[in-house]
């Protein structure tokens, strides 16, 4: 089911990249809100990943070019700011997503109109943060800037249909561009300029092209499992 | 990722619940027993108060299926809810208990009973308030929540993320307590 794995890789893969920051996060609360906010991402892929298959087999078990996630999501940490604004244009999207997947009928109906909420909570979390950084220091506004700047050209792929998903796709993205372009304004911020479709390099990870760091956290991420079949505690 | 138990994986949802009126009087009994098991991480409060049980039904002689609801999707106590409800079914004389996880409709913090906001009071975790049935989408953190140690109303959040995905951290700007805060959902 190629949907599922889609939307079940962006949430797995994105509550491992902020799993990264357990122990290294520039406050506990924040080491706190984004382990939680991982946490949250954790759930949704375990069911997403279980329509699909097998959620173990497929989450450690699987090469990267069998990944479907957008590569957003895959893009390493980088700074605080820089995570803040993955999760700004990632929970913005999600949010938007299912919210129109709850209204559906279809099989993620159930997840989206539970999940939804969940993921409003992280938008709200990565709002605050950017208004909080944009709109604080000259350091704080500059490092909220670079991080911005270097995301955007992957956000043209999270609107690519995804077969599966009976959503309109280009109303999804009028509503994200205007919701982004709403909080960088009161954030002091300006909407990234340049391209954001074309080029291999940003935009075919629902293809299982993936970025270069994409490997090597999936190389943490499952070494585990397959060092150890069956390991439980 | 934890292995799950096989009765704890996630799974779609299947076959619509029956009715609730549709319970048999040993259904009944079965699922107060399954409700009176303590919240593995809040265990002043039952899974009953907490609300986080859908149905039980007897599918056999000796064959029972619980459904049991997530507060969070990814909340981790769910695997333990189901061990320990399979253990008190076992323990009454119930030998196969397959516990389902139902999604639909979503838990919200209105299905915590009014005993389960007193105990979670009691215990110095303030209670979630009322999202009403009109409420869509998530409630902005309440203007006033009340400090479960002197009751004023004057708190203030810390963090909107603490110790486990359903609360968020404030203290208290009169008697300077911090506290938990049961977020609404």
């Amino acid at each position: 089911m190629t949907a599922a794995l889609a939307l079940g890789d962006d949430a797995l893969v994105l509550s491992h990249r902020l799993g990264e920051w357990a122990g290294h996060a520039p406050v506990l609360e924040e080491e706190v809100a984004l382990a939680n906010i991982a946490l949250d991402l954790l759930g949704q892929a375990r069911v997403l990943l279980s329509l699909a298959g097998d959620e173990d087999e497929l989450a450690y078990l699987r090469e990267e070019r069998a990944f479907r996630n957008v590569q957003l999501v895959e893009q390493p940490n980088g700074d605080f700011a820089q995570t803040i604004a993955r999760q700004l244009y990632f929970s913005t999207y999600q949010e938007l997503l299912y919210e129109r997947l709850a209204r559906g009928t279809g099989p993620f109906a159930p997840l989206a109109a539970k999940a939804v909420k969940e993921v409003a909570y992280h938008r709200d979390h990565a709002e605050q943060w950017t208004l909080r950084l944009g709109d604080g220091t000259e350091e704080s506004h500059e490092r909220m800037r670079r991080g911005l700047d270097a995301l955007w050209r992957f956000t043209g792929e999270l609107f690519e249909p995804v077969e599966g998903c009976e959503v309109e796709w280009h109303t999804l993205h009028d509503a994200w561009l205007t919701r982004i372009s709403s909080v960088l304004e009161r954030a002091t911020l300006t909407v990234p300029e340049g391209p954001r479709r074309g080029g291999w390099a940003a935009g075919a990870g629902r293809q299982g092209l993936h970025t270069e760091p994409f490997g090597r956290m999936l190389a943490e991420m499952q070494h585990l499992h397959r060092s150890h079949p069956g390991a439980t505690w | 990722m934890v292995t799950p138990t096989p009765s704890a994986a996630p799974t779609p949802p299947a076959a619509p619940t029956p009715p609730a009126s549709g319970i048999t009087p040993v259904e009944e009994e079965l699922l107060r027993l399954a409700g009176s098991v303590p919240d593995p991480e809040l265990p002043m409060v039952s899974l009953a108060e907490l609300g986080v049980m859908r149905g039980l039904r007897l599918l056999g002689p000796g064959r029972v299926e619980v459904e049991l609801t997530p507060t969070y999707t990814g909340c981790p106590a769910l695997e333990s809810m189901a061990t320990d409800i399979e253990r008190v079914l076992h323990d009454h004389g119930v030998p196969e208990v397959a516990v389902r996880t139902v999604l639909s409709p979503p838990w919200t913090t209105d299905a915590i009973s009014a005993e389960g906001r007193r105990k979670l009071a009691e215990s110095g975790i303030a209670p979630p308030a009322p999202r009403g049935a009109a409420a869509g989408g998530p409630v902005p953190v309440a203007l006033a929540v009340r400090c479960p140690h002197c009751g004023s109303t004057e708190t203030e959040l810390l963090s909107r993320f603490s110790s486990t995905a359903c609360k968020a951290l404030r203290r208290c700007t009169a008697c300077g307590e911090p506290f938990d805060h049961f977020k609404e959902l």
